[in-house]
């Protein structure tokens, strides 16, 4: 189809209804119209050196390289088919400053600009992003905000968890996919905050003063999901990285990224790869800490029998001893039984009676013994052995 | 707060399974320590046990005062 336009003349999509001419009776479609501004991209600039920093680069099939191509105010995306990238080797990693040869265009699908590429070279310094991360970076290490000996220990079991991440993105339903699984007795205080765009870095250092205003916090986790270069630029940011260094708690940084550590990362008590990572670094894992108690309560237990297996053991030591000692003193118990009965029989006032004897009792139960007991016509009472006798003294003695 | 119980609980839980399974503790010894370290283990389980994640955001009022309200998913 023929521009509806020649090329050399700007085209008034609003030159007025009223001025239709008979032959175009309607407005341009979409297509007539990218197409138009792709026949003008094409004729305005044919083949251009221009120079840019490499920003997520993705590499498909056996080579097609996708990337973007940007400086400080704008950006082009590009591609690089496999018959040229050949002749670059190795991708360059994201912030390289190159030059590229190439033929704008208009995409004409998603009706973007496009820079395809067919030769790369790099130039002398690195990327203005990459130059800009180095500076702040010169700046928090002189601070000592790296250091060592600044980083503080995750706590072993935080009751209060804070979170400073996007309120939208997938990472904060992983987050609390973590916490259910892993710790589901801590508190989680999710601070919203914008992570990317040029409100991120303002964005994120308010949520994380929140966080430092809050009372109780035990811990506190920054980051977002995965991104691309751009994406993740706030967690370079100078006041951003001060914010994280100035945080009351220990700190884990989980920005979700491919190739370098974010500022960020350095900063942070504690890096973790994705913020479900800095979950798992975060929380005590209850299983494992259910078994320990478990294996210290059959610990417990398995204590106390050994010991009075022990005690047990020496008692039933000392036991037959006892009774090894008492029995030699007294024998059989049952001869000794029979013994006893023996003697006791022997006692027994009956047995005298058996053998003859009696025993005189005056009426009222007393033994006589003598003479004067008893006086003529004295009744009395004669024991013997199978009862009693009546009986009467004769006279005085 | 951290749950510090929790974690002191543990250390003195492992202090008394080491002292119970030495050999040098009385019986009378052996079982207050025995008892402490049942209590210790039920308050132990008893932090462990499930519970209802509680997830809230902090938001900032125009007066600058911050909120903290119940999230639901």
């Amino acid at each position: 189809m023929r521009p509806p336009s020649r090329a050399d003349r700007p085209v008034d999509l609003f030159q007025g209804e009223t001025a239709l001419p008979p032959d175009r009776p309607t407005a341009f479609s979409v297509s007539q119209l990218i197409a138009h501004l792709k026949g003008a991209v094409e004729n305005s600039a044919r083949q251009v050196w221009i120079k840019g920093e490499v920003s997520s680069l993705k590499s498909f099939g056996k080579g097609d390289w996708y990337f973007t191509l940007r400086d400080a105010e704008s950006c082009i995306r590009c591609v690089m088919w496999k018959t040229y990238t050949a002749k670059v080797g190795e991708p360059p990693p994201d912030g390289t400053e190159v030059y590229a040869l190439g033929n704008p265009t208009v995409w004409e699908k998603k009706g973007e600009l496009k820079f395809p590429v067919v030769v790369m070279l790099p130039t002398a310094g690195t990327g203005l992003q990459q130059l800009g991360k180095e500076k702040v970076r010169a700046a928090l290490e002189k601070d000592g905000l790296f250091a060592p000996e600044r980083k503080r220990p995750l706590p072993e079991f935080p009751a209060v968890l804070a979170v400073v991440t996007s309120q939208d993105g997938a990472a904060l339903h992983d987050i609390i996919i973590v916490a259910r699984r892993r710790w589901p007795r801590v508190r989680l205080l999710i601070v919203p905050a914008q992570v990317q765009g040029d409100g991120a870095p303002a964005a994120l250092v308010r949520a994380i003063g929140r966080v430092n205003r809050l009372e109780g916090v035990d811990l506190c986790v920054v980051g977002r999901g995965g991104g691309s270069r751009e994406d993740l630029l706030a967690f370079d940011d100078e006041r951003v990285c001060r914010a994280i260094a100035a945080l009351r708690m220990p700190s884990i940084s989980a920005v979700g990224h491919e190739t370098d550590l974010s500022l960020a990362d350095l900063v942070a008590d504690v890096r973790a790869a994705t913020p479900s990572a800095a979950m798992e670094l975060a929380l005590p894992d209850r299983a494992h800490y259910l078994r320990h108690a478990g294996s210290l309560g059959s610990r417990l237990a398995h204590g106390l029998r050994r010991r009075t297996e022990v005690l047990e053991a020496r008692l039933s030591r000392s036991s037959d001893r006892i009774r090894t000692s008492i029995g030699r003193r007294i024998g059989d118990p049952r001869a000794l039984l029979q013994r006893l009965a023996g003697q006791l029989e022997a006692l027994s006032p009956l047995k005298v009676l058996g053998r003859g004897y009696s025993v005189a009792r005056l009426a009222d139960g007393r033994v006589i013994r003598r003479r004067a007991d008893l006086s003529a016509g004295t009744p009395f009472r004669l024991r013997v052995s199978d009862g009693e006798v009546p009986a009467r003294a004769e006279g005085q003695a | 707060m951290t749950s510090e119980s929790l974690s002191a609980d543990l250390r003195r839980l492992e202090e008394i399974v080491r002292l119970l399974e030495a050999d040098d503790t009385d019986l009378d010894q052996a079982l207050l320590l025995f008892e402490e370290g049942v209590a210790k283990l039920r308050a132990a389980r008893e932090r462990l046990s499930e519970a209802e994640l509680k997830v809230q955001r902090v938001l900032e009022d125009a007066a600058g005062q911050l909120k903290v309200e119940d999230l639901s998913e």
